[in-house]
């Protein structure tokens, strides 16, 4: 009888395991970036290539690094949720321009609102890869110190601002005052 | 009102469901074989209650009431009829419902083709598979109500997933489901088997043609689900080891193996209580599949809603299901096994071994599935197991499969002599390594050992699978009667042994030969690959029921003469602002040409993908010829002959073994 009882055993063992499992959340994927200082990086503008952007200019407040494209169809149902932050002014907003054309780049923010600080432009997408971007549009929560605190995935709207970042942001912001 | 008679009609399935179930318990105890027997009209009345629950679901998908959580967030005033009718099973509750719906569908064809069945067993059967069905219905009640009400109700619904608005999908859950759910026929048989303490031939004769019927729905699903996401997800792959794709695979290779233990244990009568094992492991992995999938413990591209409530029910229903029947098998196996003896090299052994590979193979995709989780709980740390490990492991084992294949068919059961196989196996070894060469240097690609390999296996198989069926007809007087006479069991075998080299000829040569290119095409621009000229005139805007498109306008000529006009889409659905890609393919028996639409560029250039995929289309078809082979097998004359005179003897058989225990 105990052979017989092996299939038993290592039914048991795997019900133990995706019990474990369910305490889990695999969507969190945690970037391997978030806790840490947001990378180096030094970038020209879109709008005036002589002027620069760089990680440094993001210490000292709580700010959001929003990656986007004109490329990117979400990030133009996105745009209107950013230039909505930007005019209520519930947080400090930087871009960074990823892989796109300076002209098409400087007519969209021309036509649909500039909600940003400053965009880095980032043609070759160099920044992008120590950022660790994957998909556009991408944003980052970064505090006084220049660390990531949060890294959103995917577009969000006017919901997903009010009920998870903008609490993150407040949170930050607390916590550096 | 009408979801609310879904609604009632639902708990009346559970109730009539848990009498189908419990009945025979109590009839049992009393030993009273006609109070048993109420459990066959009680299945027949939890069917007509859950088609009743699935009407009234359907119903408020085509009248658009959006006051129904359900239809509000999987539908929309602007999505065609099919569309409306086929997303009743476009998300978690609606596909629970079909499931539900199946396995009773499931339960009412074993009333009505057991009736030879002895009536001990016949109930037995129907017993379990009403304890798996009220398992369903609480699920659906507690946990995910397809009837649920919005209070307030929506003005317009949310659409369905766009991804999910295609002809492909209106068949391929449902194929899938008659696949899985199938497969708890035999797991009730073997359950009611373990429960009696015997295991009779006449056992793996009744199992064998609900297996693989299952069997021929699940691979038929597979297949869809592999063509489907061909097309529709834009990217000209056709298999990516998604876990959700692993959780329909993985009981495919179990029933696979399960086919092939029940010939043994129907031929020889050997291996029975690895079969039963074998009948248990294919429900648990459908089972398990489900788990996956609904309790979002895993990450997929197939994104259902999930929630850990409802994972934790199917956890604890899948322990419960699972864990009875193996403690069961760890009770009873003993006196269930045992049987016909073999040689060492005989037919037996080597379907022996096809089984061993087969679960080899499931339990590593299992692995590769579970693994990110096997580490994430151990706090390791979160990491995807991709295509690397899956086709590192399942080629090599894949490739053992194939050689043993061929083999297996003409050898004897019992006891063979090597000598008389050598002999046998010569020409077609000489054979599939000749085509192989020649096919190889003939088809001018990359990465010759691959091919090499995929090809001299895919003959292999052909010309094996080709002499068995020589040796057969040999016997007959003339070839023609040989062939009109064979068995359809025999040919059934045959075909879908050559489907599995059709396949491997697909998977190699798509693998190895493809070419695809992604391009920055500006309109009048052309490019070429593999001798097809691809020539881009621009986008226009396209609007469409639901979603607005911009389509693109490729014409593919060769050497001048037209072959194709493409018109890859890309698609923004209005209401979940979801883009989509439609690719555009011009199919073909040896080749595919692909088109997929990227993003605007500028200027009115496009990023645009093109492929051209050689053979893709027999990987499907080989995926046909074994379901075809599957269909064939079972209208088998045998399974058309009701064995009459089994009824007295099994009955009597059955009935000494005390049923109380149970």
């Amino acid at each position: 009888m105990p052979r017989f009882t092996v299939p038993l055993g290592i039914f048991l063992l795997l019900v133990v395991l995706l019990g474990v499992g369910l305490t889990l959340n695999p969507r969190l994927v945690p970037s391997p970036l978030v806790d840490k200082p947001l990378p180096a990086f030094e970038l020209p503008t879109v709008l005036d290539p002589e002027q620069r952007l760089s990680h440094d200019e993001l210490r000292g407040r709580v700010s959001l690094l929003n990656v986007w494209a004109t490329w990117c169809v979400p990030c133009r149902e996105e745009h209107p949720v950013l230039v909505g932050i930007a005019r209520r002014g519930e947080a400090i907003i930087y871009g960074l321009n990823y892989k796109d054309d300076r002209e098409e780049a400087v007519n969209w923010l021309e036509t649909l609102g500039d909600p940003y600080v400053k965009s880095g432009f980032d043609p070759t997408g160099r920044a992008g890869i120590d950022l660790g971007v994957y998909g556009v549009p991408e944003t980052f929560i970064i505090d006084a110190n220049g660390t990531i605190v949060y890294k959103h995935i995917g577009p969000f709207d006017d919901k997903i601002w009010r009920e998870t970042l903008l609490p993150l942001v407040k949170k930050a912001q607390e916590n550096s005052s | 009102m009408i979801p609310e008679l879904g609604h009632f009609a639902l708990i009346l399935a559970l109730l009539t469901a848990a009498t189908q179930s419990l009945i025979p318990l109590f009839g049992g105890l009393k030993r009273t074989a006609n109070v048993s027997a109420a459990a066959v009209p009680a299945a027949r009345a939890q069917f007509v209650f859950c088609l009743l629950a699935f009407a009234c679901l359907t119903a408020a998908f085509v009248l658009q009431d959006f006051s129904v959580t359900y239809v509000a967030t999987n539908s929309n005033s602007a999505l065609p009829l099919h569309y409306r009718v086929s997303a009743v099973w476009g998300a978690h509750e609606g596909s629970l419902l079909l499931w539900a719906l199946i396995l009773s569908g499931w339960t009412v064809a074993v009333t009505f083709f057991s009736r030879n069945l002895p009536d001990v067993f016949r109930v037995r059967v129907i017993a379990v598979m009403g304890a798996i069905s009220v398992g369903f219905y609480l699920f659906m009640l507690l946990t995910s109500n397809p009837f649920s009400r919005l209070l307030p109700s929506a003005v317009e619904g949310n659409d369905l997933n766009p991804l999910l608005q295609d002809f492909g999908l209106i068949l391929h859950p449902p194929m899938l489901y008659m696949g899985y759910v199938g497969l708890v026929v035999p797991f009730s048989f073997a359950v009611a088997a373990l429960i009696g303490g015997r295991l009779d031939p006449a056992w793996t004769r009744w199992t064998r043609p609900w297996t693989v019927v299952a069997w021929v729905f699940l691979t038929l699903g597979i297949t869809l689900g592999s063509w489907w996401a061909y097309y529709e997800l834009g990217w000209g792959g056709w298999w990516f080891w998604d876990p959700v794709e692993n959780a329909s695979f993985m009981p495919w290779l179990m029933a696979t193996a399960l086919i092939h233990s029940l010939a043994v244990s129907e031929q020889r009568g050997a291996f029975k209580a690895w079969t039963v094992l074998l009948a248990i492991f294919a429900f648990s992995l459908s089972l398990l599949g489900t788990f996956l999938v609904r309790s979002g413990v895993l990450v997929s591209v197939h994104a259902f809603a999930t929630d850990p409530a409802r994972g934790l029910f199917i956890l604890m229903f899948l322990a419960l299901v699972v864990g009875s029947a193996l403690v069961l098998f760890a009770l009873r196996a003993q006196a269930v096994s045992g049987g016909g003896r073999f040689d060492l090299f005989s037919r037996e052994t080597l379907l022996l071994i096809n089984n061993v590979l087969l679960v080899v193979a499931a339990a590593s995709v299992l692995l590769g599935t579970l693994y990110p989780l096997i580490l994430d709980a151990m706090g390791l740390g979160k990491i995807s197991v991709g295509p690397p490990y899956f086709n590192s492991v399942f080629v090599p084992l894949v490739l053992v499969l194939l050689a043993v294949l061929g083999i297996g068919p003409l050898t004897r059961w019992k006891k063979d002599r090597s000598r008389r196989l050598a002999t046998l196996l010569r020409w077609p070894l000489i054979a599939s390594i000749v085509a192989g060469v020649v096919l190889t240097v003939a088809s001018d690609a990359e990465g010759l050992a691959a091919v090499l390999a995929g090809l001299v296996f895919a003959a292999w198989v052909a010309a094996t699978t080709a002499l068995a069926l020589v040796e057969r007809v040999k016997l007959r007087t003339s070839p023609l009667a040989g062939l009109l006479r064979l068995p359809r069991g025999f040919t059934g075998m045959t075909v879908a042994h050559l489907g599995a080299a059709v396949m491997v000829v697909g998977i190699t040569l798509t693998t190895a030969l493809s070419t695809e290119k992604d391009l920055r095409l500006s309109p009048g621009d052309t490019y070429a690959i593999a001798g097809y000229e691809f020539r881009f005139s621009g986008v226009r805007q396209s609007p469409g029921p639901n979603y607005r498109a911009q389509r693109g306008h490729i014409e593919v000529t060769r050497s001048g003469k037209t072959i194709a006009q493409l018109f890859p889409e890309k698609r923004l659905y209005l209401n979940s602002s979801s883009p989509m890609t439609e690719a555009a393919i011009d199919p073909g028996f040896t080749r595919d040409l692909y088109a997929a639409l990227g993003d605007e560029l500028g200027d009115g250039a496009w990023a645009v993908r093109i492929y051209h995929k050689p053979f893709v289309r027999w990987i499907w078809l080989g995926g046909l010829l074994m379901a075809l082979g599957g269909i064939l097998a079972v209208t088998d004359r045998r399974y058309r002959i009701m064995v009459r005179n089994e009824r007295g003897r099994s009955d009597r058989a059955l009935a000494s073994g005390a049923f109380a225990e149970g």
